[in-house]
């Protein structure tokens, strides 16, 4: 798999992350150095192996339903940076 | 008893001289808490010191006496990763993005410190966000092994192993997504356990990659581990992913016998890449058992091959959408001056976070997104289904697997961060537990020719926890 | 010109009516002031996990079943990835890969017939906060109360014709997760919302055309409006050549239009992944025989035991069965009055006209569910009469009063007591001589002024029937 300018841009784009133009330009030989040797998996035979999303057997765990919590308003927003009439205050979004 | 006496002491020897009243826990976390502010500067293992532990070290002896307290490590002092929450105290994960973070809440593994009467001394630093083996890509600076000027503690928990190794806690808790217990404690010198997953709640670490992380203990030795592992071990409703397991029995380790018990070891793990003093200590090691009537046999492996790319995608996928939610909105570091929204994440994310941690947010984003979910995702996930099948026929042969926990000893500073290819690449030995979820153990096993200590791994069954302290017992007692 | 049909497919969210949320212990409260419904778990604390609420799966296995869904037996929760203010942990726990609920259907009546509409799928997932905008600060101001309370998205085929069909369909949806107590449903608070994927193409054409989405319009009635402005708009834009584009669009119910939404920098990639922190959940056959089993009467099975059973005209049926409270009165005032038709009536005229003089709907009515059956019992039973009791009726609708007390306070018992009327009745015949010569004279007609005067001095409160007997035996005593 090559990594293109084009591609590690997208990646940026997904991750809400910006880079200077040299951390793109190292991030590209890095991610593309580190993803030539992933793609070796792909000589791993997984033919009809079902893929192992949770691995360790719990099944069908749940809780009752009951309201445990009350209000805790302070906690919630004590580490927000900005904060009104207890809400959490951000830049105006798009309508 | 003397400051110096007092650090010498394991963790369970001091716990008995507490409960036996010639110590007090206030004496003890005076001794700790001077000699951190005497001696830390030099390693940088602690991001914060509880400067209250003195007082709550008063009260728990109250409680001692009164009898309201009654456990094993009652008034002992203990130091906490930084990316496990604890309720009023600073949780930065090694982070500028959570360096103002004061959650409002315990982790599930505090609280249960904190009803055993343990004295949390302070949290300890580590790689940003757990994401890294050599605890040198922390916003608070480098950690420092005690062991040698200029090499790295290993990582990510580097700070909870380098503080026990210099002297400074007689026992601590990491995390380990990887390695992250286990390679530090290898590094340092000390004894770390990486329980079964599920044993102990993960409510309040912070998530690095879900499905592996796991927290546990590090110690002076195998006895000291299993003690905080019984304690914090435990299903919490508030985990779902969070299992019911026995209690290690401490009288069953203490008398652990290896004779008739059968040791694998996958050829693999001694392979290029291994570090010839490592492996002749880790090999020396397995004589050790051998030499007590245990059987030694090699076996062959090959998925080991396959473990880091599987790892690496698993982990990064995960860790991208953990870490999404550190947007600059409800906590965690906002810049000054932004004007729309996007601005506001980009800048957050930007500013707030280091390049190792960039870098495994657009590797896992490039795994999950739309054309290469099914190329890289789900392959790791039949990767997974795999590895989980050759462990459970080994486990069929062996009661133990053995093996070294890193190809190498401890790095000089700086010689990863240039090459993250080469850092990952040095977890080849210790990833793969995490993927099946499994127990391991990192024991100091002899040095190299620097004089660097060297480690050994011993991996056993699901929930098997107490025949691998019992080996790393009995070869701790000779 | 071509003629052009619409095709729509519809995606429905319906908060399931549970105490807590879906992943944490926090009230699910309609309303209550910004993050007081809050914990670490919903707004997204570093190191909290979820902890999945048994209710609703068993909401969402109920509301499958009615919808004559497959029950998937082993279910996961996926990640579903974006940034938004309103979303704290920057993912939504929902399904993808394995929705709980699939290939179910639901039939509607249309003017053509019945027809059945496909659900593809039914999934679990949690709600997003709400984001209002702030003009003082010209910021946004973000509210976490209603994330993580618990929804079910069930997915149409896009098999609607017409807007008449959504309706209809959304109607049936409405009624059914009302029967089964799953979901309350109301659309003017959220709890009920619908998305429109609509697109045309010319009739008998057989691939679809391109389709835009509308969301999150909030009534019925804005939906048919906007679905025939939208099909409108792209007949119109089509008959002139332009392209469709696939789009969300949003409905301005007052200007009656629809307006592109400003499109995303990029199309959205969610990322999808199975949610490691939430273990799969297994459903038994067993267990889906104890919900089956559990199940409530719904509307269709009602309405046709209604006309065939307790003799209900089909219009009535059809109206009581539309509405859960109706049922719930009328079911209620029946089995005080063992009068099923009786309690129809009343229910047809007399609470439907309340409600409509008061302005409210059915669903919002105060009383006491057994106060009307208890009216109708005094009524049957000639304790008061049918205009007494329609006086009772209002008070009790207006005020919740109860009504054997109402009646006993207010003295407004029948008078039936015969040794109580005749002393009346004798007097009545005193004053009125002239009359009673001529009615023993032959003049039959007279017995009803006289029944008429017997009333009027008992003031209304008298048995009809206890006073003409009276009357009838006085006279034939003077004979």
């Amino acid at each position: 798999m090559e990594i293109t300018p084009e591609l590690v841009g997208y990646l940026e784009k997904l991750g809400r992350i910006r880079l200077t133009p040299e951390e793109e330009e190292r991030t590209q030989k890095e991610l593309g150095s580190i993803l030539a040797y992933i793609d070796k998996l792909g000589e791993l035979d997984t033919a009809g192996v079902e893929p192992l999303s949770h691995a360790f057997g719990r099944t069908n765990v749940v809780r009752e339903d009951a309201v445990l919590n009350g209000d805790m308003q302070d906690l919630i927003l004590a580490n927000a940076a900005e904060t009104k009439d207890g809400a959490i205050l951000v830049p105006k979004t798009v309508e | 008893m003397t400051n110096e006496e007092i650090l010498r002491l394991s963790a369970s020897e001091l716990a008995s001289v507490i409960r036996e009243g010639s110590v007090s826990s206030e004496e003890a976390a005076r001794a700790y808490i001077e000699a951190i502010k005497a001696e830390d500067g030099k390693y940088n293992s602690y991001v914060t010191v509880c400067d209250d532990a003195i007082e709550e070290a008063k009260r728990i002896d109250e409680g001692i006496r009164s009898g309201e307290i009654d456990s094993p490590l009652a008034g002992v002092p203990v130091a906490v990763k930084d990316n496990i929450c604890t309720k009023g105290i600073l949780t930065s994960c090694g982070s500028r993005m959570l360096s103002n973070f004061i959650p409002p809440y315990d982790a599930t593994v505090v609280r249960k410190l904190k009803e055993a009467g343990m004295v949390i001394l302070g949290k300890t630093n580590m790689d940003e966000f757990a994401m890294g083996s050599t605890t040198e890509t922390s916003f608070y600076g480098p950690t420092v092994n005690p062991h040698g000027t200029g090499k790295v503690p290993g990582g990510s928990s580097g700070g909870s192993a380098a503080c026990m190794a210099a002297g400074l806690a007689p026992l601590s808790l990491g995390s380990d997504t990887g390695g992250s217990i286990r390679q530090p404690a290898s590094f340092c010198g000390v004894t770390g356990l990486k329980p079964t997953y599920g044993t102990v709640s993960r409510y309040g670490l912070v998530a690095f990659a879900s499905s592996l992380d796991q927290i546990g203990p590090i110690g002076k030795n195998a006895e000291d581990c299993a003690l905080l592992f019984n304690i914090i071990s435990g299903v919490d409703d508030r985990d779902q992913s969070s299992t019911e397991s026995d209690k290690v029995d401490l009288d069953k380790i203490k008398n652990f016998d290896v004779s008739g018990k059968k040791i694998g070891i996958p050829e693999e793990y001694f392979g290029e890449g291994i570090d010839e003093d490592v492996r002749a200590r880790v090999s020396e090691a397995v004589r050790f058992f051998e030499e007590r009537g245990a059987t030694v046999e090699k076996f062959k492996m090959p998925i080991i091959d396959y473990a880091i790319p599987t790892y690496y995608i698993i982990a990064c996928a995960e860790a991208c959408s953990n870490l999404s939610r550190y947007d600059g909105v409800k906590y965690g570091f906002r810049p000054e001056g932004v004007d729309n929204l996007m601005d506001l994440y980009i800048r957050s994310r930007s500013e707030g976070f280091g390049m190792e941690v960039k870098r495994r947010i657009m590797l896992g984003n490039f795994v999950l997104s739309s054309g290469y979910y099914d190329a890289y995702y789900n392959k790791a996930l039949q990767a997974k289904a795999l590895i989980k099948k050759a462990f459970d026929e080994a486990f069929e042969k062996y009661d133990v697997v053995m093996g070294p926990v890193a190809p190498t000893t401890a790095l000089n500073m700086g010689e990863s961060l240039s090459d993250p290819l080469k850092m990952y690449l040095g977890d080849i030995c210790t990833v793969l537990i995490n993927i099946v979820g499994l127990p391991a153990i990192s024991i100091p096993c002899g040095n190299d020719s620097n004089n660097m200590p060297v480690g050994l791994q011993i991996i056993g069954r699901h929930y098997d926890e107490e025949t691998i302290l019992g080996f790393a017992a009995s070869y701790q007692r000779g | 010109m071509t003629d052009y049909e619409m095709v729509i497919g519809l995606e429905v969210h319906c908060e399931l009516s549970t105490e807590s949320k879906i992943f944490c212990s926090c009230s699910t409260k309609f309303g209550g002031a910004p993050n007081t419904h809050v914990c670490e778990v919903c707004s997204g604390m570093p190191g909290t996990l979820p902890t999945l609420n048994r209710q609703v799966v068993e909401y969402a296995v109920k509301a499958g079943l009615a919808l004559n869904c497959e029950i998937t037996r082993k279910n996961k929760f996926d990640r579903k990835n974006y940034f938004y203010p309103d979303l704290p942990k920057a993912y939504q726990i929902s399904q993808l890969y394995f929705p709980i609920c699939r290939n179910g259907h639901v039939d509607i009546k249309t003017e053509n017939g019945t027809k059945s509409i496909g659900i593809h799928e039914i999934h679990m997932e949690e709600d997003a906060g709400k984001l209002v905008h702030d003009p003082l600060s010209g910021k946004t101001m973000v509210d976490f109360n209603r994330c993580g309370v618990p929804l079910i998205e069930i997915v149409s085929e896009p098999d609607f014709r017409s807007a008449d069909e959504v309706i209809k369909y959304l109607e049936k949806l409405r009624d059914t997760l009302q029967y089964l107590g799953v979901s309350d449903c109301k659309m003017q608070e959220g709890s009920m919302r619908a998305d429109v994927n609509l697109s045309v193409r010319p009739r008998g054409q057989k691939e679809f055309g391109t389709r835009t989405e509308m969301k999150n319009i909030a009534s019925l009635k804005a939906i048919a409006r906007a679905i025939d402005y939208e099909y409108e708009r792209q007949v119109d834009a089509i008959e002139a050549g332009e392209k469709i584009v696939q789009e969300t669009r949003r409905w301005d119910d007052e200007k009656e239009y629809t307006y592109a939404m400003r499109s995303k920098e990029d199309a959205q990639d969610y990322k999808y992944f199975p949610d490691p922190d939430l273990m799969p959940i297994e459903i038994s056959e067993e267990y889906i025989r104890q919900i089956r089993e559990a199940l409530p009467e719904l509307a269709d099975a009602k309405r046709d035991r209604y006309v065939n059973e307790l003799g209900l005209p089909e219009y009535d049926a059809d109206i009581i069965t539309g509405s859960t409270t109706l049922v719930k009165v009328f079911e209620t005032s029946c089995s005080i009055t063992g009068a099923p038709k009786d309690c129809s009536n009343w229910v047809m005229t007399d609470l439907l006209k309340l409600c409509n003089d008061n302005h409210i709907s059915p669903e919002d009515i105060t009383f006491r569910h057994e106060s009307l059956g208890e009216i109708i019992k005094m009524v049957n039973d000639g304790k008061i009469n049918r205009k007494t009791g329609r006086d009772v009726f209002a008070k009790v609708f207006t005020d919740n009063v109860d009504p054997a007390k109402y009646v006993e306070e207010n003295g407004l018992a029948q008078v039936s007591d015969l040794s109580a009327i005749e002393p009346v009745i004798r007097e009545v015949l005193a004053n009125n001589e002239k009359a009673v010569s001529e009615y023993l004279a032959g003049s039959e007609k007279n017995f009803q002024f006289l029944t008429g005067q017997s009333m009027r001095s008992l003031k209304g409160k008298a048995d009809p029937q206890a006073v003409r007997a009276t009357l009838q035996k006085l006279l034939d005593e003077m004979r």
